[in-house]
């Protein structure tokens, strides 16, 4: 039931209080430029899902069995060769995430090139771009944190990523069908393309900053005794 | 025979010069206001001056740093693989320029988070890699480097002004602003820097659509 509650806030968190676009700024590239359509936007939206994930288990086993301080594959490789104390590879972090990112939009690509031949010619250069991708990198790298500090265990490394996804799916859709309509109105000149998009990013953000109150509320309804509970949804939040 | 191969080059090398490079980086071709590259950074840590300059400072070192060593390695590059060899050289940067901040200035480690690892991925870099470090000698990519630094720098150098003064009515923690002027909280809230962003480009745009007006007048 604990685990339950804990997820459900993981999930409320990601998608919603703190959106990866509307609060943390993250996968804003993709997010401006493949809006303009609603379709290419919720293709957009779930490829990005799909990477997230893959990259977000690919990171947890990475993590937890490699990179951590002590992890028991980098330890046994230590230990083989005779190293005192605990093997600590973590400053490799960074260069293994971006590795298997890439590794892991590959794959997306030759699966969406080979069954949604359509799909894949509206992404254009984007798709590659995804490995770019801030929102995949920094999914990855709150898990690493969380694993690191022995929070999170598989099943929160995998809900993190899906609904931080579908968060970002939902604000792109969002995005898009604004700027369907934004195509009819009469922008004034210096506001054109990428201003008003922005602008209307802010505003979709105050909407979404209505979530905030939600975390507190969701948490004291779910875990009765909170106060020794750790704080899911504060160690989602990162102090800016 | 390494040696060789890296002065051969530097007699070949065609493009813009040193020169014209640096001065394009600055505004001409602005990072952030003309070419929209690195939206993310620009975005979440300006609430603030100290945060950005410091984040600048990070970018600068990875940006100025990898351009060159791609410019080193150019001629060792093999086309379908170079975006990965780019991606790994700023990563190694990136870890480097982390664990230095970790060091030195840790509450400003603490405070940006994820966002120093993030410039791994902050376009402008593989951007500039692609378009100069990749094609000129070392110099040559040295001064582009420091050229698009000065202009992230403006970049996010007037975000943050904007949203630190109209929202905590600070400079640098410096107060600026009497206290009977109210502060725009919203402005220091994600909210915040997409608007104080869109409007900095509008004005941009609004600025530079000027001379042509007059002359249709």
């Amino acid at each position: 039931m604990e685990l339950f509650a804990n997820l459900l806030l993981i999930a409320v968190g990601a998608a919603l209080i703190n959106n990866f676009v509307l609060s943390y700024f993250v996968g804003i590239c993709p997010f401006l430029g493949v809006s303009r359509k609603l379709d290419t936007a919720l293709g957009m939206g779930l490829a990005v899902t799909f990477v997230i994930t893959v990259a977000g288990f690919l990171s947890w086993t990475l993590t937890e069995f490699v990179l951590r301080p002590g992890a028991p594959l980098a330890n046994a490789v230590w230990h083989a060769v005779g190293g005192p104390g605990d093997a600590d590879l973590s400053v490799l972090a960074y260069i293994a995430y971006i590795f298997v990112i890439a590794a892991s939009v590959q794959f997306v690509e030759m699966y969406v090139k080979k069954f949604f031949p359509p799909l894949y010619k509206s992404f254009g250069v984007f798709l590659p771009l995804i490995t770019t991708n801030c929102a995949i990198l920094f999914a990855c790298l709150l898990i690493m944190k969380e694993v690191v500090g022995g929070n999170w265990g598989l099943a929160e490394s995998l809900t993190l990523p899906i609904f931080g996804g579908l968060g970002f799916t939902l604000a792109i859709v969002l995005m898009a069908g604004i700027r369907v309509e934004l195509d009819l109105a009469d922008v004034p000149r210096p506001l054109r393309g990428a201003p008003i998009a922005l602008l209307t990013a802010g505003i979709l953000a105050l909407a979404f900053l209505g979530f905030t109150g939600m975390g507190a509320n969701l948490k004291q309804a779910l875990t009765p005794a909170a106060a020794d509970a750790p704080a899911a949804v504060a160690s989602v939040e990162v102090d800016r | 025979m390494a040696v060789a191969e890296l002065e051969l080059p530097a007699a070949v090398d065609d493009g813009p010069t040193a020169a014209e490079r640096f001065i394009a980086g600055i505004l001409p071709e602005n990072p952030t206001f003309r070419q929209l590259l690195g939206m993310c950074p620009t975005l979440a840590v300006t609430a603030a001056m100290k945060p950005a300059l410091t984040m600048v400072a990070a970018t600068a070192f990875v940006l100025i740093s990898a351009n060159v060593m791609v410019s080193l390695i150019r001629h060792l590059l093999k086309p379908h693989l170079r975006i990965l060899v780019f991606t790994l050289t700023i990563a190694t940067f990136v870890t480097i320029a982390d664990r230095l901040l970790a060091a030195y200035l840790y509450p400003m480690s603490v405070a940006l988070g994820p966002y120093v690892p993030l410039i791994i991925v902050n376009c402008i870099i593989i951007a500039r890699c692609e378009v100069c470090g990749s094609k000129q000698g070392p110099f040559t990519a040295f001064a582009d480097a420091a050229g698009n630094s000065l202009g992230f720098l403006i970049g996010l150098g007037s975000v943050a002004t904007v949203r630190e003064i109209l929202g905590m009515g600070t400079w640098f923690g410096l107060p600026v602003l009497p206290a009977v002027v109210p502060r725009w909280v919203i402005m220091v809230m994600p909210p915040g820097a997409f608007i104080a962003l869109a409007l900095l480009l509008a004005l941009v745009n609004w600025y530079q659509a000027r001379p042509k007006r007059r002359a249709e007048v």
